[in-house]
């Protein structure tokens, strides 16, 4: 439903300024020209994407998401100490996040919910301090390789693509960082 | 040349020897893996058109300007272009989304550019958090999420005003 407000507020704004500004032949050419830019965009991205998903395909058949999963393990065992006392708490939380460092994202998502229902056991409704840090953890992006990002770099005609890689890995870990600090501050008076 | 050029072709080349060496077959993973991926264009293509008709009419209209205009001064004291506006407002809520505004900010502006530069990082760095928190906290049944969502917009905040520091540090934009 948000994205339905998302586009209506777009759409009125438009027709609102366009009459104001006297530009509306301008918005009525960008409705069509927008449309046909999606078309151009994604098939110019199709090419990359594609290939990146074969990457990552190729990485989880051999294994790698599997060993990933190993090393998260003791990282795990201090950010959620009591889910990890449940082995196979731990081991769908290991394996949600190693497929979020992969982007493997459709796989990703059931492993997390695996782990969330688990975690919520017993707890009538109301998410635990552990819960809240396994979500707050799955908000924030922590992929290695930004394939997409790099797909849409790649249509418009970037040099180098993946030149972004480092900024993203640092923003990542500061973002990440800032959402587990904040849920670890609020968590002391937010009960 | 940076050293990121040697990532893509190392890891592809390095990716390969190892899945032969552990017999796997590289080639069936790699088509397999391709036709998942067209299927995630094909998904995301009906939003993108959408979205993308939408903030190419708000865009002609000025509502853009007026838009960056208004947020400009809070933008600035974060450090962030106030070009990237429409990311932050919109990235919390729809990852296609996102997509189509910083796709037409990258084509707009150019993806080596500072704004083009920011809006990559800032997308490669965050999550569609209120779909996120929607899916996970709906499958397991819970109703009160406590501190979660503020938790997870602090990170998303911080990921923004991050991604146009390091852009900035990175590239000396």
């Amino acid at each position: 439903m948000a994205m339905a407000w998302v586009w209506a507020v777009l759409v009125v704004a438009s027709v609102l300024f366009g009459s104001i500004n006297g530009s509306m032949g301008d918005v009525s050419r960008a409705a069509m020209e927008g449309a046909g830019a999606a078309v151009e965009l994604a098939i110019t991205m199709a090419g990359a994407v594609c290939l990146w998903s074969g990457v990552m395909e190729l990485m989880s058949r051999c294994g790698l998401a599997g060993h990933l999963a190993n090393c998260f393990r003791p990282l795990l065992r201090r950010l959620l100490p009591q889910a990890s006392r449940d082995d196979e708490t731990l081991s769908a939380v290991s394996a949600n996040l190693s497929a979020n460092l992969l982007g493997l994202g459709n796989a990703a998502t059931p492993l997390g919910i695996r782990a969330a229902r688990r975690m919520a056991r017993g707890c009538d409704g109301t998410a635990s301090d552990e819960l809240c840090r396994l979500v707050v953890l799955n908000t924030a992006s922590i992929q290695l390789l930004p394939t997409t990002v790099a797909a849409l770099r790649a249509a418009g005609g970037s040099a180098a693509p993946f030149d972004i890689l480092p900024a993203v890995w640092v923003t990542s870990v500061l973002s990440v960082t800032a959402g587990l600090l904040a849920a670890r501050l609020l968590g002391r008076v937010w009960r | 040349m940076s050293g990121t050029a040697f990532v893509v072709p190392c890891l592809l080349a390095g990716l390969a020897a190892y899945a032969l060496a552990k017999k796997v077959d590289v080639y069936g993973a790699l088509t397999a893996g391709a036709a998942e991926g067209l299927t995630v264009v094909l998904r995301i293509l009906p939003a993108l058109i959408a979205l993308l008709a939408a903030v190419y009419m708000f865009r002609a209209s000025g509502a853009m300007d007026a838009l960056t205009a208004l947020l400009a001064p809070v933008m600035q004291r974060l450090g962030i272009p106030p070009e990237t506006a429409p990311i932050l407002l919109i990235r919390p809520l729809s990852g296609s989304g996102a997509l189509a505004v910083a796709g037409e900010l990258i084509v707009r502006y150019g993806p080596d550019s500072a704004i083009g530069r920011t809006a990559a990082v800032m997308m490669g760095s965050t999550e569609t958090t209120f779909y996120t928190v929607a899916v996970y906290f709906g499958a397991a049944g819970i109703q009160r999420s406590r501190y979660t969502i503020p938790a997870a917009l602090i990170a998303d905040l911080t990921g923004f005003i991050a991604a146009a520091l390091t852009a900035r540090l990175f590239f000396g934009q």
